[in-house]
């Protein structure tokens, strides 16, 4: 959509401050403040240089799918259609009221430009297969772009989704693991050490590209590369601090899914400003 | 004695057929497709047909992801494991949005009778009817089974069809249309009614005509759509004694669905006849199976008869 890097890094600036106003601190509401912002440089990156999307027309049938597996992320996203003019600018404000249409988890039929349900984890790189294999058989050059968390790599299918797509030579479906090391009850070695997890994507046959899920330059860089690889899918390994931009958040598990004070939603924006 | 068929052939050749005119037609299966006879529909549009692997969990989801693509996907497995492993798959990824999903069990009920209880379903029906936007049906007969297929692919939405292992007596006429939430009386009667699905609809059929010789006059209905079920339609053919039959747990099945329905709209007695909260077990044949559960015409005649009183 032809925005340069510092567009882009704007833009990912943007979408931080938007996940802020959506959690607010109104009471009663919380939100995944931690594993948003992880991946706002790469959302940011997705939309706006690398995905066949055309805001005005978000149903087109070649589009490319972004489909956030880790659903309890998907207000970033949320954000970029706010951003982009999917949604309206306004809906920021209405995250989870009864009503809206921002759900907690994403809803497809719900949700103008959201592309599946998800929020049980461990679904959505199958999901994306399946669009993956559809695309072939339309012989559309369309893209699955699959958001996965590293603590969400502990449910089995997703390993049986990595199996699959190895097998059927999914180059169009591309993985994005948002390695930032926390989940929900603590850090993944304390809690749940999974061991090498970029050894298990290779072994099951995909091409791995590690890098910094924060550096834009490297971002499209990656995404660019994964494209070269015509016989298997590509799983971006990027590696990221959960709740970036957000001092208090950063590494903190507790900013996994949590309410903000008055106070912290002030530092939060101020925070964001500085990055 | 009616002639008999498999549903299991009516089930593949119905979708090979469909699969001619109707490119976005496509097969998954998980290693059971020569059971489910998905394996016709592999063999007559490679293309479109994709071997999951043992992995019913993925194979649901994948569905998903190709009905996101405007596909038509049919997914089976023995309905133990399909819904059984992928139950979170179907409610998430496919019933929330209300996907264009299509979903086969296959060698239902205690049909697998030789593998014993980790093989033989008797929950299905209730988790799948659990489940808001499914629709579930189940054929009694190879015919219906074509009919129930044809109206799965021409109509949007996420359905289950649970499907018999072993040939059954056809029952219903060659190209009948299906409707759901239609139930059909097979037989007429004026002193109680047997509500049944599938294999048990030849079971209730010779039951009536043992209980006709002790002079009872039974109605036997097909119930081949418990989810839509036609409620008004129910309500007309009960009568004030009924009894319902499941090849399935009594909890979660067809006798559930029709207590439900005559105690909102016509307030009589029902019994819940079927597999009573236990498992089944390893059998040599079907029949010896059948034998152990109850489910034989002199069995349902009696229970009738003791619960008319």
């Amino acid at each position: 959509m032809g925005y340069d890097i510092e567009q882009m890094k704007a833009f990912a600036k943007q979408l931080r401050h938007d996940i802020v106003d959506m959690i607010n601190f109104d009471k009663g509401r919380v939100g995944h403040l931690g594993g948003s912002c992880s991946m706002a440089d790469i959302v940011a990156a997705l939309y706006c240089y690398k995905m066949n999307y055309d805001p005005k027309d978000y149903k087109k049938a070649d589009r490319d799918r972004l489909v956030f597996s880790k659903g309890h992320a998907v207000i970033v996203q949320y954000a970029a259609l706010c951003e982009l003019g999917v949604l309206e600018k306004e809906e920021i404000n209405t995250l989870k009221i009864l009503g809206s249409r921002l759900q907690g988890h994403p809803e497809s039929q719900k949700t103008p430009g959201v592309e599946a349900n998800t929020g049980s984890l461990g679904q959505g790189l199958s999901i994306g297969l399946g669009m993956a294999l559809g695309f072939k058989l339309d012989g559309l050059d369309s893209k699955a772009y699959v958001v996965m968390g590293d603590g969400e790599l502990a449910e089995g299918q997703i390993w049986e989704a990595a199996m699959a797509a190895a097998r059927f030579k999914c180059n169009n479906l591309i993985g994005i693991v948002d390695a930032n090391g926390v989940q929900a009850n603590g850090k993944l070695v304390d809690r749940f050490d999974q061991g090498d997890q970029v050894a298990k994507f290779k072994a099951f046959g995909w091409n791995v590209i590690e890098l910094d899920g924060h550096n834009m330059e490297e971002i499209c860089k990656a995404l660019d590369a994964a494209d070269e690889c015509k016989d298997k899918p590509t799983v971006l390994y990027a590696h990221t601090v959960k709740g970036k931009g957000v001092s208090f958040a950063e590494g903190n598990h507790k900013f996994h899914n949590g309410a903000l004070t008055e106070e912290q939603f002030y530092q939060a924006h101020k925070d964001i400003d500085a990055m | 004695m009616a002639e008999m068929a498999s549903l299991r052939n009516a089930y593949g050749e119905t979708l090979v057929e469909l699969g001619k005119d109707n490119k976005n037609i496509v097969d998954l299966e998980a290693d059971l497709g020569g059971s489910t006879m998905g394996v016709l529909f592999e063999k007559a549009y490679p293309d479109r047909f994709f071997e999951m692997g043992i992995a019913e969990a993925d194979m649901a989801s994948t569905a998903a992801g190709l009905a996101f693509t405007g596909k038509v996907p049919f997914f089976g497995s023995f309905a133990v494991f399909v819904p059984g492993r992928c139950y979170d798959q179907i409610r998430t990824g496919i019933c929330i949005p209300s996907l264009n999903v299509k979903i086969c069990g296959s060698s239902a009920g205690l049909s697998d009778y030789g593998d014993g209880a980790t093989h033989q379903s008797i929950d299905d029906i209730g988790l799948m009817r659990g489940l808001p936007n499914m629709e579930v049906f189940i054929p009694v007969d190879a015919n219906q089974t074509k009919a129930i297929v044809k109206y799965m692919a021409a109509n949007n939405g996420p359905m289950y069809i649970r499907i018999n292992r072993n040939p059954l007596p056809v029952l219903t006429a060659e190209d009948e249309e299906f409707v759901p939430g239609k139930v059909y009386c097979m037989k007429d009667g004026k002193d109680a009614t047997i509500f049944a699905y599938g294999v048990m609809v030849s079971k209730a059929l010779e039951a009536a005509e043992i209980l006709e010789k002790k002079g009872i006059s039974v109605r036997v209905v097909n119930v081949p759509s418990i989810k839509p079920i036609d409620a008004d339609q129910v309500a007309a053919y009960a009568n004030d004694v009924n009894l319902t039959i499941d090849e399935h747990s009594i909890y979660g099945g067809l006798g559930d669905v029709i207590c439900a329905i005559l105690a909102e709209k016509k307030p009589c007695k029902v019994k819940k006849y079927g597999v009573n909260d236990e498992f089944g077990c390893s059998a040599m044949n079907y029949d010896e199976l059948l034998v152990e559960y109850g489910f034989t015409p002199e069995k349902i005649a009696e229970a009738l008869e003791t619960f008319r009183g």
